[in-house]
């Protein structure tokens, strides 16, 4: 009997022949993510009572939830972040400014293909889209780890996602995800390890393929996975930090589920407040009045992202009244999106541009809606409060979607624009 | 142990932005503070008037959404004695085992319990007592049951450490 990805994943990190669903197994992981709850987390190791963490090498540590700084309280949250990073050794540090962090695991040569993920962040699922196995914990944990270097993880059933055939064209990896997880549900692939196959998803670039595993934690999954292929391997060349070693489910793994979709089929789509499996097609809701359009996050704020938003854009204003906010999602995407002259494309458009960051996302700032207002935006979640009022209305869509919204003031489908 | 309260009842997909919201994650660090702010967005009561030992109910996907621990914290703060639900989002469930709350899958109490029963939850004996019935629960897995019985994953890992107090 062959095995999914992840019992043979898990297997190997465990050392042992082979694992089954239900197991629970402790593993070394190869990279662990945090951000500005690094603070916090420190705290917490700080309590565990070891004066030094066991293996600095394996932490990467990004400031990204409220960059920079907005208030006098997040400011000093950087500042235990930078002190505990330097005292502990701790190498793999990339302070304000550099980018969301799944953004930045994946630049920096983190993410690769066989390797085991931990994030104290629920969207460190994303790095999957390169063959890692990669899991959001919590803060103890992290805390946990860097007292112990080790966790414990269950080794979950895996869903088998197979997307026959191409997207069509103004149909993007955002629409296919939206789909699939308003189809089955925002517990549709609870604790399960989710496999992405088929044409339909090795047919998109690396962007737009890291947006499916990046919103997989919005179907309640564990992690998410695409296999490694040449476009894998092609992206991490002079990225990769480590030997790449890739692991593929057998073809005659067992399957809790196996579900089969139709690219061809797939059209635009939203995710209508206050729940991400709230999908309708963008026709459907067209004509809601938006007060603010948001281009950017760990789903959507690729130099792929802003190029076919700058392209809809090009030439055009953005409606009175209408506040778009750009964030390229790392410093990398910040200067190609520069020199491709998008960012110029959008403040010429009347759009304002911030530094790479989380931004407005989780409400933090740089962009949080008032009271009754309606957003449309690229990020993965859009849960009552989620941008910083509870009396608000966000609307999660394609940079395409988002885009031709910003213009028309309303939400539109592109082609109607 | 068995912990006897009241029930506060929700409905499925209940998620740590109303638990516990993203706007304060950075700028409230004190356990006693994030108690405050528990279950802000959901249900504005609560926080005044949950008692030691109460008991929320949930459907399914409890706790989906953010990885933030301060939706347990703040639970926790509170003093509720447990959380039954038909399913949990994964990393509030580990959040929960961590911070040694307890965190029960029990379809069918969900089913039968209103907001205001009485109850009593029973670990050993793997038992939710109410007046609607009594309901039965598979204990916690054998390799992360010594974390909960520690009192959470930090006296745990200091256990197996043996760092002192
Ligand atoms: S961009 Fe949004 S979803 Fe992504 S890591 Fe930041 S806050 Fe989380």
């Amino acid at each position: 009997m062959g095995h999914t990805f992840a019992e043979k994943i898990l297997a190997r990190k465990a050392g042992l022949a082979q694992v089954v669903p239900g197991q629970i197994v402790e593993v070394t992981p190869d990279a662990a993510l945090s951000h500005d709850n690094t603070a916090p987390i420190s705290g917490i190791f700080q309590k565990i009572g070891v004066p030094r963490v066991a293996r600095p090498d394996i932490h990467v540590v990004v400031l990204d939830h409220a960059c920079p700084a907005p208030t006098t309280k997040h400011a000093q949250n950087h500042k235990v972040t930078r002190e505990f990073v330097a005292e502990q050794g701790i190498e793999h540090f990339y302070d304000v400014g550099r980018g969301v962090c799944h953004q930045v695991l994946a630049e920096e040569g983190f993410a690769l293909p066989g390797a085991l993920i931990v994030g104290s962040d629920s969207h460190t699922p994303t790095a999957g889209a390169f063959g890692a196995f990669a899991v959001g914990i919590g803060r103890s944990e992290m805390a946990a780890i860097m007292a112990t270097a080790r966790i414990w993880l269950r080794v979950p059933e895996s869903l088998k996602i197979v997307v026959h055939g191409q997207l069509p064209e103004g149909v993007t990896s955002k629409d296919l995800a939206l789909h699939v997880i308003g189809d089955l549900g925002a517990d549709g692939g609870l604790y399960q390890s989710v496999e992405w196959h088929g044409e339909g998803v090795e047919t998109l670039d690396m962007e737009a393929r890291m947006v499916i595993p990046n919103l997989m934690a919005e179907m309640g999954a564990k992690n998410a996975t695409i296999p490694p292929d040449e476009v894998t391997f092609n992206w991490l060349e002079g990225r990769a930090r480590a030997p790449v070693e890739p692991v593929y489910p057998d073809a005659d793994a067992v399957y809790a589920r196996v579900v089969e979709y139709d690219a061809g089929t797939i059209e635009p789509v939203v995710a209508r407040p206050h729940t991400v499996d709230n999908v309708a097609p963008v026709r459907q809701v067209a004509g809601t009045r938006i007060d603010q359009a948001f281009l950017g996050t760990c789903t959507n704020g690729r130099l792929s992202d802003l190029a076919m938003a700058a392209r809809v854009i090009e030439g055009r204003q953005v409606a009175p009244g209408v506040r778009l906010i750009v964030i390229p999602a790392s410093s990398e995407v910040y200067l190609a999106a520069l020199d491709a002259g998008y960012l110029r494309t959008f403040v010429e458009a009347g759009a304002v541009v911030e530094s790479p960051g989380c931004g407005p996302c989780m409400g933090n700032h740089l962009g949080v809606p008032a009271e009754g207002e309606v957003s449309v935006s690229t990020a993965n979640r859009n849960f009552r409060g989620r941008m910083g009022t509870k009396e608000s209305d966000v609307y999660l869509a394609s940079p395409l979607v988002v885009a031709a919204s910003a213009i028309a003031g309303e939400i539109v489908h592109p082609r109607d624009l | 142990m068995t912990i006897r309260g009241t029930v506060w009842k929700y409905g499925d997909d209940v998620n740590t932005d109303v638990i516990f919201p993203g706007k304060y994650t950075y700028t409230v660090s004190d356990p006693a503070e994030m108690g405050e702010h528990a279950l802000e967005d959901l249900d504005p009561e609560f926080r005044f008037q949950v008692q030691p030992g109460d008991v929320i109910v949930g459907g399914k996907n409890f706790g989906c959404g953010s990885s933030r621990e301060q939706a347990v914290t703040c639970l926790v703060t509170k003093r509720v004695g447990a959380i039954v639900a038909r399913s949990f989002g994964r990393i509030f469930y580990r959040n929960c085992i961590n911070n040694a709350l307890p965190a029960i899958t029990c379809p069918e109490a969900v089913d039968a319990l209103e907001r205001g029963d009485q109850v009593e939850v029973d670990l050993e004996a793997g038992e939710i007592r109410s007046p609607k019935g009594t309901f039965t629960f598979p204990p916690l897995p054998e390799a992360v049951m010594g974390i909960f019985e520690a009192g959470g994953l930090i006296p745990y890992t200091r256990k197996r450490l043996g760092v002192g107090e």
